[in-house]
């Protein structure tokens, strides 16, 4: 049996996680002459997420369709700065840091959930503690 | 697992830095030294830092830090007429290093900072990494 319910959390574990790599890139080039910022589009990410259905059974019209996250994650953008530089570089340590900072707590949050299903499965199995 | 590419990101912005570091330490230990030849006398360096991609092409986004040269400045060197100087040329004259204290100490703190970040960014990622590990226990 596959289990869909932990795909999705699988999927957004692994956006935020390339996510991470990419804000760290970031910061680990704040003094790298001509080097752009990049991030990742979240929303791209759950707008291709909306399509996909996890095709779970309906048993009342009330029922929403189940989505999940998608396996190709999100877009890659250039960062805005706010400030120009003399060297052309876009990097803002300041944003950068709340960024990565705010990434490590979604991908904690995810890492939560996926413990919480996993727990919710071992429970079923054992049919109790 | 993709979070183990951010370590070797951070740690080549760190090696970066410490080079940095290193360079600037140079320069400050060599400021105010002065020669009778302008072209023996230290000039200022600066290292030149670039990016580059990790070899993961399916990883896009992803760029860590490298130090491609060390450049030496073309800012001129302060003459200065010492005729009892050791090392002064036939006109009496020593040329002194045209290092700037004020610049290299904004140059170590920038380098510092920029080292601690990448620092708390392994702290981080590797904190992230454990909490996976012990996913479902």
């Amino acid at each position: 049996m596959e289990i869909k319910a932990l795909a999705l959390h699988e999927n957004a574990l692994r956006f935020r996680a390339h996510r991470n790599e990419v804000l760290a890139s970031n910061i680990a080039n704040a003094d790298t002459p001509n080097y752009k910022a990049r991030d990742l589009d979240f929303g791209a990410a759950l707008k291709g997420a909306q399509q996909q259905n996890l095709g779970l059974r309906k048993t009342s019209e009330m029922h929403r369709e189940a989505t999940g996250m998608s396996r190709s994650g999100g877009k890659l953008m250039y960062r805005v700065p706010v400030q120009p530089t003399l060297d052309d570089n876009t990097v803002e340590a300041d944003v950068e840091q709340a960024k990565f900072a705010e990434n490590a707590v979604q991908y904690r949050a995810s890492l939560a959930f996926l413990d919480g299903s996993i727990r919710t499965l071992k429970f079923a199995i054992k049919g109790g503690d | 697992m993709s979070l183990f590419n951010v370590i070797d990101v951070a740690g080549s912005a760190m090696n970066a830095q410490s080079v940095r570091l290193n360079v600037t330490a140079s320069n400050l230990a060599n400021a105010g030294s002065v020669s009778g030849d302008p072209d023996r006398v230290y000039r200022a360096r600066q290292p030149v830092f670039e990016s580059f991609q990790q070899s993961l092409a399916n990883h896009s986004g992803i760029a860590g830090v490298r130090m491609t040269s060390i450049v030496e400045s073309s800012a001129p060197l302060e003459m200065r007429f010492q005729p009892d100087h050791p090392d002064a040329d036939e006109n009496g004259n020593v040329y002194v290093s045209n290092v700037k204290n004020v610049e290299e100490m904004v140059n170590m703190l920038s380098a510092s900072r920029s080292y601690k970040n990448n620092v708390e960014i392994i702290n981080t990622t590797k904190d992230l990494l454990m909490q996976t590990l012990s996913l479902g226990r």
